[in-house]
């Protein structure tokens, strides 16, 4: 094959599921990705943006409703040999010792005895897992675990390697050990691959890592932009430059937040209809992000990154926050900032009471729902409403858990704020407090 | 919020359409208790002079008879586990005791126990139904009373020490902290057992209505009954209604009572999966919308708050170290038990001893080891049709969706129900029953082998699946390497219970009868449930004995080795 021509090759991808009602849950829209030789592609986004979908039918686990998926200019469509997977939860078979489940695929492929022997006792060695070939997966740490999963990945010598999340479920200095490990395989030309494809939702993973990013936007999951990534190897993350890159993604990634990420509808702040898709935020951690955002240093203004690592909040726990404050109108999230308003600045210094007081008349002016939920309330001579009322009508513009979670978030919201009680046995909604 | 409190704790509306449903189902159930228990005070000779009737406008009544002896059962069963688990639980040295003799209970076949106690319960209401009932009720007891007990034990010692902590700080009385702490966390387990118990119970209810030890014969009005009177009467058509209202009344008690049972007790789970379905039901809903079921349960929870004030505080901080007239208690408490277990074993060996040979020991051993072969074989042959189709439907949720309830439907459906039709089949056909009679004993016992398959097939996590398809593992390296090692934890809990269940079946699979022709089989089975017929009380003791000593073998040397090396190397963690 010629250096130039692309591994892999996507166009025009959609992907959808059916749903119960007989509609569809569009997961990929009009998805196009190149894989050239010798690159480490990053996809980076927030859940739900439909990445491990967009890695299941690289795999060719799943087929896509329509577009191509091409690898090395021919179709994908079963299980492709030159492509190998590496899991988030490790998925390494805990019956099978650690030799046992790096030797699996070689045994798929009916080679001989000796030769998955040889190969197996190569991929182990490769990847630092001497002397722990008769160990069983249960006997061995996260971090040896996924190198478990690398062994297995790369002992059948595939042409790409596909990675989803593979270091999320580590701690961080594992993690950190891993990807430095990896970077130097890869970079010695150690691993029998020619490509790889990371999916992460961590920016400065991503940086670190990658040769270009490709950012995803959710609902539908959809490329929003692609990024290359020009810092040479090893990088540093301490580098302004590294430093400048993350940030330019964090403002890339929440100026594209507003309209559709974690739902919010792009008709504007005034008009959230009931039908918005609300995330499901405690309140307490909107009032703890309200007080650190009013303490020093920040005085009621913060950079994303910066706030987020001082928090040691990953982007996909601190941005359905930071929104739905935004959406409350207590802050302002712009350009990688995000500014405490005037009544948040109140709401952080206020007593219990008052502040319950601040966010019930927030929740009621800027969340249809909430408003819609206590009207009917007040309206009903019982004052008492059961949930599936609510749901019901939430499922003509939502999937049903989309539904589940959007009142759950509510009934969370509406408790702390006491302008509606809510009985979980009874499945139903009244005015009362509980006795 | 306060402003809108209502005078009366509840809403203006005086009644709901939840409240007449309820109240409907509570007056239907009261109506059914009166009807079914007013017969229990009638005087035997009057129960023999009214023989039973195959005229199928009887079965309600009859089904309500049979439901209730199951329910009263359930509720010995329960108080049984709350105090022997209970004991076995808190004192070290009575559980050292307590443990091991309820495994060896657990292995008595009980149907031969039976013929046994019905003696002993007569003589304690002498001349009265309520002697016969009674023997009935303890039968259907000793089926499900020991997994219960077994299952709260083991939730009692794994209560997490956080909330034994927080109990011991709060100082908790023991009573309070027995039913605010312990039983709700065993809650879960322990209603899952319930629901096996009841499933299991079913057989045993329909086996233990018609009793006949030498010339003592009693036939309890109720489904096993009126199937006794069926096949002595050679009618088919009979069967068919017992076989339909069986149907119907399992479908009720799974309705009615354990979906609302099951979905009430999922609050308890410490542990919630995230993205588990919480179980629903129908009835539970209507229980909890109904304000009038709600202001009962207010005062049942009244009352409880009550006794919970009756019972003694604790006066010292230190529960931890049991006084000295306490373990004095305890002492003597297990003496006695030890006691009593030497004498009634001193007692049976030498009766035994003294009306039996050699010969009568030889050939009790012989029968087991043929029994033994029969329920491996018929074990060997269910996993080799049930595995691969549990696989196959645990990996599809769909078919898993529609199969599952039916396997668990199957698997509390009493199967002796069905033995008249097949030992018709095997009269008719002169087949021989050796062979034709063995399928019987697994008739039942099979479903547990495919609905434990069905779960592990599904509790497979989809990323093994996706790991196993990239690698492209297929065909019989799929099922060596991945499908048989996932579900193994799950096959051999299925394969122990069918094990036991074809034991305990073969004491009425391996004679049978249909009007005056018998069938028998070779066996231990046939043997015991033989030496009931003719009333030999030694012979049945001897049987009853060497079955429990097969069984028990079996379980130490074969099956708990495989099941702890099933946990041990297959579990998923």
């Amino acid at each position: 094959m010629s250096a130039a021509e692309p591994l892999l090759q996507i166009e025009q991808v959609r992907k959808a599921f059916p749903k119960p009602d007989g509609g569809e849950l569009l997961v990929l829209d009009a998805v196009d990705l190149e894989l050239r030789q010798g690159q480490i592609l990053g996809l980076l986004g927030r859940s739900g943006s439909g990445k491990s979908t967009l890695l299941r039918l690289i795999a060719g686990l799943s087929s896509p409703n329509a577009g191509t998926l091409r690898y090395l200019g021919k179709p994908i469509s079963s299980p492709a040999p030159g492509v190998a997977m590496v899991f988030q939860s490790f998925a390494l078979f805990p019956w099978l010792s650690v030799f046992e489940n790096v030797a699996l695929g070689l045994e798929a492929q009916r080679l001989p005895k000796a030769e998955i022997r040889q190969r197996t006792l190569a991929a182990i060695d490769l990847i630092g897992l001497d002397g722990f070939e008769s160990a069983y997966p249960r006997e061995l740490s996260g971090g040896m675990r996924q190198r478990v999963g690398f062994a297995r990945a790369l002992v059948v010598h595939p042409d790409i390697l596909l990675m989803d999340e593979p270091f999320s479920a580590l701690d961080v200095l594992t993690a950190e050990t891993l990807r430095t490990d990896f970077l130097d395989l890869w970079s010695e030309g150690r691993m029998p691959i020619k490509g790889v494809i990371l999916v992460t939702h961590n920016i400065e993973e991503a940086v670190l890592m990658c040769d270009r990013i490709l950012v995803f936007g959710s609902n539908p999951g959809r490329v929003l932009s692609e990024i290359g990534v020009t810092l040479p190897q090893p990088r540093n993350r301490l580098d302004p430059a590294f430093r400048a890159l993350v940030e330019r993604i964090y403002v890339e990634m929440t100026a594209r937040a507003r309209p559709g990420a974690a739902g919010l509808r792009p008709e504007g702040l005034q008009g959230l209809g009931i039908g918005t898709i609300l995330p499901r935020v405690s309140s307490n951690l909107l009032s703890g992000l309200m007080e650190a955002l009013a303490s020093e240093p920040f005085d009621g203004k913060a950079d994303l990154p910066e706030i987020a690592s001082r928090l040691q909040m990953e982007i996909d726990d601190l941005f359905p926050v930071a929104e739905t404050l935004q959406m409350m109108r207590l802050a302002e999230v712009e350009g990688g900032d995000i500014r405490l308003l005037e009544p948040g600045m109140a709401f952080a210094s206020a007593s219990v009471d008052e502040r319950k007081r601040i966010f019930a008349s927030h929740l009621l002016s800027y969340v249809a729902l909430a408003a819609h939920i206590r009207r009917i309330l007040d309206e009903r001579a019982s004052h008492v409403a059961p949930m599936s009322r609510f749901s019901d009508e939430l499922q003509d513009y939502m999937t049903a858990q989309a539904a589940e979670q959007t009142l759950r978030a509510v009934i969370s919201w509406g408790r702390y704020a006491e302008i509606f009680a809510y009985d979980d046995d009874s499945a139903t909604f009244s005015l009362e407090n509980p006795s | 919020m306060s402003e809108r409190v209502s005078p009366f704790g509840f809403a203006r509306d005086f009644i709901t359409g939840w409240d007449a449903l309820a109240t409907m189902i509570v007056l239907a159930l009261l109506v059914f208790f009166a009807e079914a228990s007013s017969g229990l005070m009638q005087p035997l000779a009057e129960l023999q002079a009214m023989p039973l009737s195959l005229d199928p406008s009887h079965l309600p009544e009859y089904a309500a008879r049979t439901t209730l002896r199951m329910f009263a059962a359930m509720a010995l069963s329960l108080a049984f586990t709350f105090t022997y688990a209970t004991w076995a639980a808190k004192s070290e040295p009575a559980g050292k005791l307590l443990i091991p003799l309820l495994d060896i209970l657990q292995s008595v076949p009980i149907l031969g126990f039976i013929s046994i106690t019905v003696v002993f319960f007569m003589s304690l209401a002498p001349g009265r139904v309520l002697g016969a009932e009674l023997a009935a009720v303890f039968a259907i007891f000793t089926s499900q009373a020991w997994n219960m007990a077994f299952s709260f034990y083991q939730s009692l010692r794994t209560v997490p020490s956080e909330l034994r902590e927080a109990a011991d700080s709060f100082r908790l009385s023991p009573w309070m902290r027995f039913w605010r702490l312990e039983v709700p966390f065993a809650a879960p387990a322990l209603v899952w057992n319930m629901m096996m118990s009841m499933s299991g119970g079913w057989f045993f209810v329909v086996a233990s209505e018609a009793i006949s030890v030498g010339h003592t014969s009693v036939k309890l009005p109720g489904v096993g009954s009126y199937i006794a009177l069926a096949i002595e009467q050679r009618n088919l058509v009979a069967i068919g209604w017992a076989i339909a209202t069986m149907l119907i009344v399992i479908l009720l008690y799974d309705q009615l009572f354990f979906r609302p049972l099951v979905a009430w007790v999922d609050r308890f789970r410490v542990e919630q999966e995230p993205g588990s379905r919480a179980p629903q039901s129908f009835i539970l809903t209507m229980l909890v919308r109904s304000r009038l079921i709600r202001s009962f349960t207010q005062l049942l929870r009244t009352l409880a708050q009550w006794t919970n004030r009756l019972a003694p505080r604790v006066s010292s901080t230190r529960i931890s170290h049991p006084s000295r007239t306490h373990r004095l208690a305890n002492t003597i408490w297990l003496s006695v038990i030890v006691a009593v277990l030497i004498v009634v074993s001193w007692q049976g060996a030498r009766g035994l001893v003294a009306h039996t040979s050699w010969s009568d020991g030889l050939e009790v051993i012989e029968l087991g080891a043929i029994t033994m072969l029969r329920v491996f074989v018929l074990i060997a042959i269910a996993s080799l049709i049930w595995v691969p189709v549990g696989v196959w439907v645990g990996l599809r949720p769909k078919a898993t969706r529609i199969v599952q309830p039916i396997a668990q439907f199957l698997a509390a459906f009493p199967a002796n129900l069905l033995f008249p039709v097949v030992v018709f089949g095997i009269v008719r056909g002169n087949l021989n029953p050796d062979l034709w009679l063995s399928p019987l004993m697994i008739l039942g016992t099979q479903w547990y082998i495919l609905f434990n398959v069905i779960a592990g097939a599904s509790a497979l996590p989809g990323e093994l699946r996706y790991a196993a398809q990239n690698l492209q593992v297929r065909g019989w390296l799929w099922w060596r390497r991945v499908g048989l090692p996932g579900i193994f934890p799950f096959y051999v809990t299925g394969a122990i219970t069918a094990s036991g269940g074809s034991w305990n079946a073969s004491i009425v699979a391996e004679l049978a009868s249909w009007g005056d022709s018998k069938v028998r089989a070779h066996g231990l089975g046939a043997y015991i449930a033989s030496a009931t017929a003719e009333g030999d009380f030694h012979r049945t003791v001897l049987g009853v004995a060497t079955m429990s000593l097969f069984v028990v073998t079996i379980n130490r040397l074969f099956w708990r080795p495989l099941y702890y090396y099933a946990e041990r190397s297959f579990r998923l963690a």
